[in-house]
């Protein structure tokens, strides 16, 4: 939801900002949004965090004991819980890449000065405005093996009589892609959007005017502008698509025999079906971890090679 | 600069597959919403119903407590916006106009929130609202939403706050008006649209919102129209296809129209925040 963070981490310099002291007033303004976030956030991550090295569990009525690295050393073995892992990484790589392709494309579209371009705006963030629930539930009806309009479509063209998507093993992983890509195209289309509407336009004119082709100029001109916002959304997209519940929840609770079932419908079966509150904070721990060792390797790799260029 | 035909043409083909790719799914949900029953268990399904039909609507009210559950939404939507935006805003004018180690700090966890999974944050907030008795209420769920919609709400709020004029707040105390006078007569107003454009889009947020809601909303007549949905799924994916289109439409609504209201201001506040950071 917090898309616009993006475009805060994108833009690096900062205007200097005058630096006048907090008086005892500000702090009468701060403490109404500390004291939620303290307790209901900071708070809450830490005990989160602490929990993992409990045995705690749900309606149990002994005390919860410390229990070191237990649960950890667990979660090494547990096979169940690295394949969930792996099809975590393959549904955020594959949402989040598609995902910034398409967006940009559209972006850049939308970037001209095409007729009804209004109206392809207001429609092309439709989905942002949906709840994620009923997203699932319309890409149920669009992959419904006998009513749904993909195997009409499928029949009509000739092409076989289609085929259940959303329970097949080999497809239910590429179908739930293709909704996770649908339903984050109009965060990242606006964010890449609003990148562009920053870009010099007279760079770009200047460059039309020494021949530079279409492609020339979107390297040379646009992709530097665009870079920063274009990095920040790819790194915020990994994130939330790697942290995704609610649509895969609705489209295939996590079947046929797993293949989609993400690291968080994982750990949110073995929170609140089987009541393991400290094994799955455990596992959100070690997500936490990877993700941010993945993200600081892309982030850092990255910005060299914006150094080197 | 001009464009060659082909390119145009080209591009408006371009456009219109994605709006196909966007809005086909919307449309489907609509077309099967208004199809009566047998027309759904035929097996060559059309986009326009052959025999448009209400049925499902009625039927969707019969099935589930869905004018509960829309309340209930109501209810936890506008107490998380307004909450959120009440006591956001104050601080989004510390962080936008002070440089303090404390707004610093705040930039920080408002980063940081949106790396952990919410599955480490829910376990701890389900114990403590357990513990306070918050649970399977609708109080408990706008405690937790109001604090998950912050992190967003001050990062538009700073916004919208540095794009008001320190100098005129200068200019006013100049004139002798007092902080307090100041912040009311002058910033405020300015501050107004923002802080509306802030509010609708927590209440979008929170009444799309379904993870939290699972969780903590136990039993049907406490639960929100997202959780309500979920219950025409049915074990094992067979679901009522009509009544199930007709409820996911209607829920949708008011994001809609709420959405149509504020997409403005929400790609020019990114803009805006885009450029003054």
């Amino acid at each position: 939801m917090t898309l616009a963070s993006a475009t805060k981490r994108a833009a690096k310099p900062r205007p200097p900002q005058k630096g006048r002291p907090v008086d005892h007033g500000a702090w009468f303004l701060v403490l109404p949004a500390l004291i939620p976030i303290l307790i209901l956030s900071v708070g809450p991550l830490l005990y989160g965090i602490a929990l993992a090295f409990t045995d705690s569990q749900s309606g149990r009525t002994e005390p919860t004991q410390w229990i070191g690295m237990l649960n950890f050393q667990d979660l090494v073995h547990d096979t169940l819980f690295w394949h969930s892992f792996r099809i975590g990484l393959l549904w955020a790589v594959g949402v989040t890449v598609p995902q910034f392709l398409l967006a940009l494309g559209l972006a850049l579209l939308l970037n001209q000065d095409l007729r009804l371009r209004w109206l392809a705006r207001a429609l092309a963030i439709i989905p942002w405005a949906m709840p994620e629930v009923v997203v699932g539930i319309m890409w149920r009806l669009v992959y419904n093996a006998d009513a749904g309009i993909l195997n009409e479509t499928i029949r009509d063209l000739g092409l076989g009589q289609g085929r259940d998507w959303l329970s097949g093993l080999a497809t239910a992983l590429p179908a739930v892609i293709v909704v996770g890509v649908w339903a984050g195209m109009p965060q990242t289309t606006v964010a890449l959007l609003a990148g562009l509407q920053n870009t010099p336009r007279e760079l770009h004119e200047a460059a039309a005017m020494d021949g530079a082709g279409a492609w020339r100029r979107f390297r040379t001109v646009t992709w530097p502008a665009l870079r920063p916002v274009a990095l920040a959304i790819t790194a915020l997209n990994f994130i939330w698509n790697f942290n995704s519940f609610a649509l895969v929840y609705v489209l295939t609770s996590g079947g046929p025999g797993g293949r989609t079932r993400l690291p968080m419908l994982f750990a949110y079966e073995e929170a609140f079906r089987y009541g393991q509150f400290g094994y799955a904070a455990a596992m959100g721990c070690v997500l936490v971890a990877v993700i941010s060792v993945i993200l600081a390797v892309f982030l850092v790799g990255r910005l060299k090679g914006g150094a080197d260029a | 600069m001009k464009t060659g035909k082909g390119v145009r043409a080209g591009q408006y083909f371009a456009l219109l597959a994605y709006l196909v790719f966007l809005a086909f799914p919307f449309l489907w949900l609509i077309s099967t919403a208004f199809k009566p029953a047998r027309e759904l268990g035929s097996l060559h399904p059309t986009w326009i119903p052959k025999d448009p039909t209400l049925a499902n609507f009625r039927q969707a009210f019969d099935e589930q407590p869905l004018l509960d559950a829309a309340l209930n939404s109501l209810v936890a939507a506008v107490g998380a916006a307004l909450i959120a935006v009440l006591i956001a805003t104050p601080m989004a004018y510390i962080m936008a106009r002070h440089r303090t180690r404390l707004a610093k700090a705040a930039t920080g966890w408002v980063v940081v929130s949106q790396a952990f999974p919410f599955v480490l944050l829910i376990i701890p907030l389900f114990l403590v609202l357990k513990s306070l008795r918050l649970i399977n209420s609708v109080p408990g769920l706008i405690m937790v939403y109001v604090v998950w919609a912050l992190p967003f709400a001050l990062w538009m709020l700073v916004g919208y706050v540095r794009a008001v004029p320190a100098e005129l707040e200068e200019a006013a105390a100049v004139d002798g008006a007092g902080k307090a006078r100041t912040l009311v007569s002058i910033t405020a107003p300015l501050l107004a649209p923002g802080i509306v454009a802030t509010a609708l889009f927590a209440f979008i947020s929170a009444w799309n919102e379904f993870f939290f809601a699972l969780i903590l909303l136990k039993t049907p007549e406490k639960q929100t129209l997202p959780v309500v949905l979920t219950h025409f799924l049915g074990a094992e994916g067979v679901a009522d296809l009509g009544p199930l289109a007709a409820a996911a439409f209607l829920a949708t609504l008011p994001s809609l129209v709420v959405f149509a209201i504020i997409q403005k201001r929400i790609t020019g506040g990114m803009l805006a925040g885009a450029v003054k950071s």
